[in-house]
């Protein structure tokens, strides 16, 4: 059996590259992936952490599955506001959207 | 007696109407409006004092005070609070038909006079406010509703004076006029907080005997209040504003600085009357010297005076003064012993109010006619203007106390009272009236009599002035022929009792001499067309003459005080302070939040990673905390 800390290890590769994704990628869909790897990695902790230490009940299994469905519709209020700054702005790149200045 | 509220009502309205759609309405229609609204408020002042005094008098054989209509407008603590109402009594009946009769003519009047002026309707806009507040003061249940509508005259006293707003003269005149009486209502107010203080009660009778503190500081919440009142009714040394008022048309000459506004003061003394003899007669005589003063002050600069309206505002001044002496001059508040000066003043304030408004249209007709203020100008002008003339002359013979005019029935109750208080104060009284005498009928000789300006008449003509502004003249000089022989005393009296007027002839007799006296004396200096004999005592006393030309400089003291003093020493060193210490305290906050909000706003670059790793950042910087603690 796949000890405990493996699955952390993975999730914590995951939030790091989700973070390091984030501020360093250049093109807003990118960001937007690397968002989504973030929560991906909080679910898998959840999941985990239910699995393992209180096997007998099912809170962070129902927990992640509503974040994944949270996730999924910020997923599209973030590509709808993505597809109207590229209609504005003709442009998705993070370091021409410098108009929240100020 | 309800309607009585319309007498404030419609005036305020015809104020909001013509004011707020003058400029749409022709200027016949915009005055035609206000004089009519002006009729129905003196028709309705008639009818309440007719309905006043025909309801006659209660038990104790006194008009009683009503109050039609009263609500309780600022409660503050305790019993003290701030009524707006409507009182009738004898004094406040009496000046309702004052105000509205010379409201009413002036209204008629200048439809004549102004003619053609520039911002008419606002005119008559401000004649309504005036009439308005004027009525509204006189009608004050309490002496704040009074203090109230106090202000409200001086403002349209200040707006009409400054009618002519592109002159500079005139933009001054009411710029001075509203500064000085508003430094004199400092007083007023001052005033009337210690009585609201001490006494518990704005009312102008308390209603229990003053007791304490309250009966020690009411000599000087009086004295206060007549300061105000010696500010509006222009008492040396607070008179410096009034000759410059002329500089406004001369219907609110008559009107204002003539009939109404200004005896306000004197007004304000006679309503406070039972206070001033009860609790202070020693403040009450030293507004007796204040006004003889004053009078005698005003009527040797009469004298002198080139402007024939700086010699009316002079004239005013000193007839004033009289009314003042008389209030001054009372002993008690039976007519009978030492109070027939309240039943004198108030009569005199009513002829005077008549024969001073008539002297004031007949000079605006005189101006009309020659288009100058000055003497120089006029000479002659009998043969021109012969309705002006006669009821000119007819106000002149009033005010210098010819028999039967109504001046010399109010003028003689006056000087009786007068002789009463001390010989002299009545021979100094009637020296003046025969003054009076003098300077008026210098005036007279000079606009109709004398030499005439042939140069300036022949290239303009002078004419008689058009029906509108003549029909008042007659008005009041049938009113100023009639009214000495009202039975004032049954009316009006300083306790409420009736008082029949009879004539001391002795006291009349001397004044009459001395009228006449004065009147030859004007007669033989200045009839004839050449004035050897004024001219020759004008260079003979050079020197006191020109100081009475200057108005004894009290103006330049005033200006010398003002600014050399006030300005240089006070004022400079405070604007200083303000300006660099106060100000620099704010600015120097404003630029220090300045420059570090332009350190901070470096911070806000709108990239959103930034913002992230700032995010990011803290919440690692919180985690570390949190595990280290």
């Amino acid at each position: 059996m796949v000890q405990m800390e493996y699955y952390l290890i993975v999730s914590t590769v995951m939030m790091f590259v989700g973070i390091y994704g984030f501020l360093t990628r250049r093109n807003l869909l990118a960001m937007l992936i690397s968002v989504e790897l973030i929560l991906n990695s909080v679910d898998i902790n959840f999941v985990v952490f239910n699995r393992f230490l209180f096997p007998g009940q099912l809170e962070g299994f129902f927990f992640s599955l509503f974040a994944i469905g949270i996730s999924a519709a910020e997923t599209a209020v973030a590509i709808a506001i993505i597809i109207n700054i590229y209609r504005n702005m003709k442009n998705i790149q993070v370091r021409n959207l410098d108009k929240m200045k100020w | 007696m309800e309607y009585t509220t319309l007498i404030l009502l419609l005036p305020f309205l015809g104020f909001i109407l013509l004011g707020l759609l003058g400029t749409r309405l022709r200027p016949g229609v915009a005055g035609a409006i206000g004089t009519i609204v002006t009729g129905v408020v003196a028709i309705l002042c008639y009818w309440t004092a007719f309905e006043y005094f025909g309801a006659g008098r209660d038990a104790s054989g006194v008009y009683p005070v009503m109050i039609p209509w009263n609500t309780v407008w600022l409660p503050f603590g305790g019993s003290l609070h701030i009524d707006l109402g409507i009182m009738l009594d004898p004094i406040s009946v009496m000046m309702l038909i004052v105000i509205s009769t010379v409201s009413l003519m002036v209204h008629i009047y200048s439809f004549g006079y102004m003619k053609g002026e520039r911002g008419f309707q606002r005119y008559y806009s401000f004649l309504s406010l005036f009439t308005m507040s004027m009525l509204g003061l006189v009608l004050a249940t309490n002496i704040f509703q009074m203090y109230i509508f106090w202000e409200l005259v001086g403002v349209s006293s200040y707006l009409l004076i400054g009618f002519y707003y592109t002159r500079k003269e005139a933009v001054a005149a009411s710029k001075k006029a509203f500064i000085v009486t508003r430094f004199a209502d400092l007083g007023f107010l001052i005033g009337i907080l210690i009585y609201g203080f001490y006494t518990g009660s704005f009312s102008f009778t308390p209603d229990a005997p003053l007791m304490g503190t309250a009966k020690m500081l009411l000599p000087v919440a009086l004295g206060l209040m007549f300061i105000g009142g010696a500010g509006k009714s222009a008492m040396f040394p607070l008179h410096i504003w009034l000759p410059d008022a002329m500089e406004g048309p001369t219907p609110v000459s008559a009107l204002i600085h003539a009939a109404t506004m200004v005896v306000a003061g004197v007004y304000l003394v006679a309503r406070m009357f039972p206070l001033f003899i009860g609790y202070a007669p020693e403040v009450l005589h030293i507004t007796a010297y204040v006004g003889a003063f004053t009078a005698l002050y005003a009527a040797v600069v009469a004298c002198v005076q080139s402007d024939i309206k700086r010699v009316l505002a002079f004239s005013t001044i000193s007839q004033i003064g009289f009314m003042i002496v008389a209030l001054g001059v009372c002993t008690s508040s039976d007519p009978h012993e030492g109070g027939l000066g309240y039943m004198a003043s108030m009569f005199h304030l009513f002829t005077h109010a008549m024969f001073k408004a008539l002297l004031f249209l007949g000079a605006g007709c005189i101006i009309h006619a020659v288009h100058s203020n000055e003497m120089s100008a006029m000479g002659g002008l009998r043969k021109y203007m012969p309705v002006t003339h006669i009821t000119f002359l007819v106000a002149c013979l009033s005010i210098a106390g010819i028999w039967p005019l109504s001046g010399f029935f109010s003028k003689d109750e006056i000087l009786a009272a007068c002789f009463n208080f001390s010989p002299w104060m009545g021979w100094v009284m009637t020296a003046i009236a025969g003054l009076t005498a003098f300077y008026m009928f210098r005036l007279y000789y000079c606009i109709f009599w004398g030499k005439e300006n042939t140069e300036l008449h022949t290239e303009h003509r002078p004419h008689e002035a058009p029906l509108s502004m003549t029909l008042p003249l007659v008005f009041l000089a049938a009113v100023t022929l009639v009214a000495g022989w009202i039975p004032f005393g049954e009316f009006v009296s300083s306790n409420g009792q009736a008082y029949h007027i009879h004539i001391d002839w002795t006291v009349a007799g001397t004044s009459l001499c001395v009228a006449a006296l004065g009147i030859a004396i004007a007669t033989w200096m200045y009839l004839r067309e050449d004035r050897t004999v004024a001219d020759g005592l004008a260079d003979r006393f050079s020197g006191l003459h020109k100081a009475a030309y200057h108005r004894f400089y009290i103006d330049e003291i005033y200006q010398f005080i003002t600014h050399k003093i006030i300005f240089a020493c006070i004022s400079t060193p405070i604007a200083w302070f303000d300006r660099h210490i106060v100000d620099g305290f704010m600015n120097l906050l404003a630029i220090v939040t300045n420059k570090v909000s332009w350190a901070i706003r470096q911070m806000q670059s709108g990239y959103i990673q930034r913002y992230s790793i700032w995010f990011l950042g803290g919440a690692l910087g919180l985690a570390i905390i949190l595990l280290l603690v």
